[in-house]
């Protein structure tokens, strides 16, 4: 059974709080218990408490496949990107290095790529995906657009990203500011814009606080 | 003593015998195609917002989680801990029989094994002849907030009862009892004034000193949904936390200046005229001595004691002041100090000066920290406490109670003195005998060099716990206790709200339920009278009757309802006077209502007082009891991790924890590090006048560059807690962990633990 249309996934980065539930609640996922799928990175932890969760995006046109010489990964009519057929791959990493997000992960073990596939024995039946599930922040979110539309006023989604020269179609969605212009996400851009938050930190615990005055 | 002759060994030879090691998935937990037996409805063993969470259960071993998407508060949310908790449950540390401290040095830590009916008939000689030796309160009891509402009523009973001691007393003695002091001087009645669904639709939310991110992370989704709808987010921290990172408004306070803060706020309440004057005139007292307190306040005086800018003072006051809603979350931030309960005071000042309370969306509440925090300082286990939040030195709820319990009033007890000062008692030699249920003390109490040397004095000392703890390595006989998910009974989160913990596993081994092993002392003694119980649901029952009539009121909860409507609201009295509305089986969501009726204000107000009025508090503001000077030129404040829990003695043993964060780091801002010559990862050694310790260095620009934080939840060398002092606050007993002095330096070497022991050792 496929994953109920009404339901997407949401990622928003600015509610994301680093504590890491998702990880811990994906290495209980039935398809790959023991390890996660998720990364969850501080962006630059000396100068903030910013940390940003990467789950598939599963992409319309996945590059991991696109790059797939044995043809193994599969996306399924629902629009699920999932791990490499196990008869098929051969482990050859061009999926890991090829994923603008970072997300396969091989198995070296196994000799399998392997990667979110948003819970698909969860989502099939109709539960939502343990990370989103767990998560104390809703940062990862799994519900309806309405949901999203009532309950987030001043965001919206978009599941278009620009990574250079590439353009990202995506089945999960990326919750931006309302004000926010484009309805691309340029996420190659943002990498150039200078590190957040050091004018504000350095206003905000001032230089006369070193001496406690 | 020079504090360098008081460092901890590094008990190699008992961490090798007893851990803590580090357990992963393995097994039927990590095989994908084993079907549970059971799914077990429960609660999470760790925090006090006690998530509903499913246990699968295979051959009585807790295989995984399934989130339970009913559970209204948390609706499937958990937080790490909450998720890899089933990991403490078959661990290879757990204690499966009782162990006894011989002094064999042969011996792993000196212990041997004996049978658990020999531990007991030696516990119940060894508490029998210190009594008859040196009196009753020759011996004291230390317990714990973690424990089912069940069991803290029972230790509470056992001791005033079956041990007739006044030393009694709890580790939320370490974390609620100033929030717990602050509401019953204002309110009369000690309980999160509103349920966390006031958050979401509210104004204005001020989080004052509360890591909400890491130590209460399901709430931050109720912050968020509140911002979401417009509402100004305003955090009160020395740190940058998660949660302060995206506010709307961040005061970095200087730690131990909260009074002040709230004072100047308050200041410019008055001073424009940002007040419910309806309000304070019909449902308070106090309110002319409160202002007279804070016109000294001035904004610039404001700012140059907290540390925080005046612009920020004076934006705060007026989203505040005008706001037409609100929320006031506040936690050990501003609790743990020893100018704790006027922290708190200062706090409720700028509530009840907005009249914002009682009402839908106009909400103020402390974050409970232990799993049952609330429930656990309501039932008698405190020093000064009856069932039902009823005081051992009032004579009417003596009577009350010695009734319930069928004793003579003369037969209970006085009060006894605080935890920290029970150690004090011990280490004088007035407390020569110590039973400890639940309160891993030489982790989590202050200076904890001192807490050490007294545990070494004890003639006796029994320890019930599931795993061999930091402090259970000092006790003479260790009993095998239970973990939660072995055990039935309620819990009171920290919105009020009882709750049900269901049994999921049998204890192994030995291993017994904590209270059969504190009835099985009782009858040894051959004082069982009164702690004959077959099970928690007829110790409820009869809690029921003994918390009947006061503030704390269960009387009409029961275990169908706590099941049947996701939780029940306590003030929740099974009988009420002709004319007033009885309360529905939920209980009481929010307090302080319109109308509402009370027993102590007896439908004179809706605050616990006989007039039924709030009452204003003045809050002088009193500094750190030790501030910074030369010597020592830096301030020391602690907390808490996301991934670990409290002294760790459960978080320290679950693998996927540990790695998340391993070991306590220190850290410093990098205008501080470049001063002492500190970068990233330099071992650091930070000393006080109690004790150092040596970590890695954090540096990062989200702190006060005045101040260092080391989390506290690692033991022996490693421990923050060997720094921090045991100054306490006069009138709630908590200890001062939120500010000391200290000095830094780079670390000459590694410390000589780090070749020898793993993280979570």
């Amino acid at each position: 059974m496929p994953v109920p249309d009404r339901y997407e996934f949401f990622i928003d980065p600015a509610r994301c709080i680093g504590c890491q539930s998702c990880l811990q609640a994906c290495a209980e996922c039935d398809t790959h218990k023991g390890q996660s799928m998720i990364q969850l990175d501080y962006v630059d932890r000396e100068s903030s408490t910013q940390t940003v969760p990467v789950v598939c995006m599963h992409c319309d046109s996945p590059t991991c496949a696109e790059v797939c010489p044995a043809d193994a990964i599969k996306r399924t009519e629902d629009g699920v990107v999932q791990t490499a057929r196990k008869p098929r791959c051969i482990a050859c990493n061009n999926c890991v290095l090829a994923c603008p997000f970072g997300v396969p992960k091989m198995d070296t073990g196994a000799s399998l790529m392997m990667k979110c596939d948003m819970c698909y024995d969860r989502t099939s039946v109709g539960l939502k995906p343990m990370c989103a599930s767990v998560c104390p922040s809703q940062a990862l979110m799994f519900g309806t657009r309405e949901e999203i539309a009532r309950l987030r006023p001043r965001s919206k989604a978009g599941t278009t990203l620009q990574l250079g020269n590439q353009t990202i179609h995506t089945k999960v969605n990326v919750m931006v500011p309302d004000t926010t212009a484009s309805h691309i996400v340029d996420v190659t851009a943002a990498m150039y814009e200078p590190a957040i938050g050091h004018e504000m930190l350095d206003d905000i615990f001032s230089e006369h606080m070193d001496t406690g005055e | 003593m020079n504090p360098s002759d008081r460092t901890p060994a590094l008990d190699l030879d008992t961490i090798h015998a007893f851990g803590p090691t580090r357990a992963y998935q393995s097994g039927a937990r990590l095989d994908a195609g084993v079907v549970p037996d059971a799914l077990v409805k429960t609660h999470c063993c760790f925090c006090g917002q006690q998530c509903g969470v499913q246990l699968k259960v295979k051959d009585n071993t807790v295989i995984g989680i399934e989130p339970w998407y009913e559970f209204p508060f948390n609706h499937g949310m958990l937080c790490p801990k909450g998720v890899k908790r089933y990991l403490q449950q078959s661990h290879p540390d757990r204690l499966v029989n009782a162990w006894e401290r011989t002094g064999d040095s042969s011996a792993p830590g000196g212990f041997r094994q004996m049978t658990y009916d020999a531990a007991i008939a030696r516990v119940a000689a060894e508490i029998d002849r210190i009594q008859t030796t040196h009196g009753a309160n020759a011996f004291g009891i230390l317990s714990g907030a973690s424990l089912t509402t069940e069991k803290t009523y029972l230790m509470g009973k056992f001791a005033h009862m079956c041990l007739r001691t006044s030393n009694i007393d709890y580790n939320g003695r370490l974390c609620m009892v100033s929030a717990g002091a602050g509401n019953k001087k204002a309110f009369g009645i000690d309980r999160a004034a509103n349920p966390w669904d006031d958050i979401p639709g509210t104004d204005v939310i001020i989080v004052a000193g509360a890591n909400v991110a890491e130590c209460a992370p399901i709430t931050t989704d109720y912050i968020w949904q509140a911002r979401e709808r417009g509402a100004k987010v305003i955090v009160v921290d020395p740190r940058l936390t998660p949660l302060a990172r995206t506010c709307d408004l961040f005061l970095p306070v200087k730690p131990g200046r909260d009074t002040a803060l709230f004072n100047g706020i308050l200041h410019l309440m008055i001073e424009n005229d940002w007040l419910d004057h309806a309000f304070i005139d019909q449902h308070t007292v106090g309110f002319d001595a409160v202002a007279a307190e804070v016109r000294a306040w001035t904004p610039q005086r404001t700012a140059e004691v907290t540390g925080v800018a005046e612009k920020s003072i004076r934006q705060a006051a007026e989203w505040w002041g005008t706001a037409q809603s609100s929320f006031l979350m506040h936690a050990r931030g501003i609790e743990h100090h020893s100018h704790g309960v006027a922290n708190v005071l200062s706090t409720i000042n700028i509530v009840l000066a907005s009249g914002r309370i009682g009402r839908p969306h106009c909400g103020y509440a402390t974050i409970t920290g232990q799993a049952n925090g609330q429930g656990g300082r309501e039932h008698g286990q405190k020093c000064d406490q009856l069932p039902g939040g009823r005081d051992l030195g009032n004579p009417e709820h003596r009577a009350y109670v010695a009734g319930v319990w069928g004793m003579a009033p003369e037969e209970l007890p006085q009060p006894g003195v605080d935890a920290y000062e029970i150690i004090r008692k011990i280490d004088r030699g007035e407390i020569k005998g110590l039973l400890s249920l639940c309160f891993n003390s030489v982790v989590s109490l202050p200076d904890n060099n001192f807490v050490r040397q007294a545990l070494e004095k004890l003639e006796f000392y029994a320890c019930i716990d599931f795993f061999m703890s930091e402090t259970a390595r000092y006790a003479h006989v260790v009993l095998p206790g239970s973990l939660q998910e072995e055990d039935d009974g309620t819990v009171t989160q920290l919105e009020g709200r009882v709750i049900r913990i269901n049994k999921a596993v049998d204890p192994p081994g030995e291993a017994r339920q904590d209270w059969k092993i504190i009835q099985d002392i009782a009858k040894r003694l051959g004082r069982s009278h009164g702690l004959e119980f077959a099970g928690p649901r007829e110790m409820f029952d009869e809690l029921r009757v003994a918390s009947r009539g006061g503030v704390n009121d269960y009387s009409g909860i029961t275990y169908e309802h706590v099941e049947d409507l996701y939780g029940v609201f306590w003030p929740c009295p099974d009988t009420v006077p002709d004319g007033v509305t009885p309360v529905g089986p939920r209980g009481t969501p929010r307090l302080f209502e319109p109308g509402s009726w009370n027993p102590v204000a007896r439908g004179s107000g809706p605050f616990y007082f006989p007039d039924g009025k709030a009452r204003f508090n003045p809050t002088p503001h009193v500094g750190p009891a030790e501030d910074v000077d030369a010597e020592f030129p830096i301030i020391l404040t602690t907390g808490r991790v996301v991934s670990q829990f409290l002294s760790g003695n459960q978080t320290r043993r679950i693998g996927p924890l540990v790695d998340h964060y391993p070991e306590p780091r220190i850290e410093i801002h990098p205008r501080l590090a470049t001063t002492l010559g500190i970068v990233d990862g330099d071992w650091v050694t930070a000393e006080s006048r109690r004790g150092n310790c040596t970590v890695r260095a954090s540096v990062v620009r989200t702190i006060r560059p005045d101040t260092v934080f080391i989390p506290y939840h690692w033991g022996g060398r490693k421990s923050a807690n060997q720094l921090t002092i045991s100054a306490q606050d006069p009138i709630s007993k908590i200890p001062e962990y939120k500010v000391c002095a200290v000095r830094v330096r780079r670390a000459e070497a590694p410390p000589e633990y780090a070749a020898s022991l793993e993280p979570q050792q």
